[in-house]
């Protein structure tokens, strides 16, 4: 049976992580491989890099990082971030990545997934969509798209862009919630629930959580096909093991760890 | 030596990586006269079944694989390169494929189930001698050494192949359905899911390959 995936998110920057795992064995903390070794061991389904390089020129270092992280793991990752073109796609893949997320340059240009997805498979491109709640009334809700890293507002319905960009060939949706990310409150369940019934592709929750009842509450209630986390597995509130030992009693189906 | 095929369909780095982590001398190549020349051959692949038949053709690489694969060749086909082993696909009508197994390749249509298949998902071993010709069984393939029944293993993809011939099943999968995950005739092995991708269980499936003798 198909198991429910746990992915932790690591920050990177100028080809270092930032917001990775806070702990003290770790010889170097930014530095990706001991971190992506740390996750592999640790029984992680997926890693995902964000790029947070504010530079283009920087972006260099980031291809090095792939590189280099594929060599010493062999477990699927993503990078997102800043990804506008098919030859930042191409490169990333040829480094060793497995999928990409397109977020802005996906609102921008749609063509851009259709293309993408043509050119390399629907199974390497991840629709990366953040949305922010609109309209919340007794009857219905509404979530708006935001791009820039949250910071603009597009006017598309999250919903509607979600089939958009499954038409378009996106594989797979990372769905953030503006609204929920860093509250530790738990996932935004409606808009994880309304966006994976609307699609046919998997959806990975992301957003807030702040203990394992919410890693729960994301993959039953919210329908949610895998689940994106970082502080609590950087900063050791609970470790992958935890998570899984916990799923696994509620009845979840998740990988053991090998 | 190990030829990984490079026909331009998608990232040949892991698939050599792990190869040479256990260890293997691999050469990812796309030229028909070191197809001829290899010891072993590993085919891998990811996205869509039609392109990536024109580019095996655009290379000159059709005819060179079928002759590898008859000539005992041990041949391991992943993903994609699995499905391009049979005669054709739902995802390509009209195109064929390099016809080495018989069957075709199906895509999931099971009614209220995501496509991409993707995720970890286990294998379970054929219960029925596969690999008759070998006199092999899940049980008992070299392939499969050291790897358990209801393994975890990494799957991402929208098809799947429906072997003619239920004696080349080497394991099957559910997802909706009970799908087949790996077959075996032969020297030839394929698997639908990534070994490349499967932690230390898929890298032990690859050591396999290479120790076959």
């Amino acid at each position: 049976m198909l198991t429910k995936r746990i992915i932790p998110c690591l920050d990177i920057k100028d080809g270092r992580v930032v917001k990775g795992v806070n702990f003290i064995n770790l010889r170097d903390a930014g530095d990706a491989v001991e971190n992506a070794k740390f996750y592999d061991k640790e029984g992680a389904d997926e890693l995902v890099f964000l790029d947070i390089t504010a530079s283009y020129e920087k972006r260099k270092t980031t291809i090095q990082l792939v590189e280099k992280v594929a060599e010493s793991i062999f477990l699927p990752f993503t990078v997102g971030g800043g990804i506008s073109a098919i030859d930042d796609i191409r490169n990333l893949l040829n480094a060793g990545c497995d999928k990409v997320s397109i977020n802005t340059a996906a609102v921008k240009r749609p063509a851009f997934v259709r293309e993408s997805s043509k050119r390399f498979g629907s199974q390497c491109i991840v629709a990366a969509i953040d949305a922010k709640c609109k309209i919340k009334t007794k009857e219905k809700q509404k979530w708006e798209v935001y791009i820039n890293g949250g910071r603009i507002p597009t006017g598309l319905d999250a919903i509607k862009w979600a089939k958009r960009v499954e038409r378009l060939g996106a594989g797979e949706i990372l769905l953030t919630s503006m609204d929920y990310d860093g509250t530790k409150e738990g996932y935004d369940i409606g808009l994880t629930k309304a966006i994976s019934e609307s699609v046919n592709i998997p959806v990975i929750a992301s957003g807030g959580a702040g203990n394992l009842q919410h890693l729960y509450e994301t993959l039953t209630e919210g329908k949610a096909d895998a689940v994106l986390a970082a502080s609590i597995f950087h900063f050791r509130a609970y470790s992958i093991r935890d998570a899984k030992n916990y799923l696994k009693k509620k009845g979840v189906q998740i990988r053991p760890r090998t | 030596m190990i030829v990984v095929i490079d026909y331009g369909m998608g990232n040949l780095h892991s698939v050599r990586k792990a190869l040479e982590v256990v260890g293997a001398k691999v050469k990812v190549n796309s030229h028909p006269e070191d197809i001829k020349k290899a010891k072993k051959i590993v085919f891998p692949g990811v996205g869509a079944f039609g392109e990536a038949m024109k580019e095996l053709k655009r290379r000159s690489l059709v005819q060179p694989i079928k002759d590898a694969v008859k000539a005992g060749t041990p041949f391991l086909g992943l993903c994609l390169g699995m499905q391009l082993l049979f005669e054709k696909s739902d995802e390509a009508p009209g195109m064929k494929g390099l016809c080495v197994l018989d069957g075709e390749v199906k895509r999931f249509k099971v009614k209220g189930l995501k496509v991409p298949h993707m995720g970890w998902n286990n294998i379970a071993y054929s219960l029925k001698p596969a690999c008759r010709q070998a006199r092999l069984t899940a049980y008992n393939s070299k392939i499969l050494k050291g790897i358990p029944n209801g393994s975890y293993m990494y799957f991402v993809h929208s098809y799947f192949v429906l072997p003619k011939d239920r004696n080349v099943i080497l394991t099957t999968t559910g997802y909706g359905i009970n799908f087949t995950s790996g077959v075996c005739k032969d020297n030839i092995y394929g698997f639908q899911f990534h070994p490349e991708k499967s932690q230390a269980l898929g890298l032990k499936i690859l050591e396999n390959f290479v120790d076959l003798k």
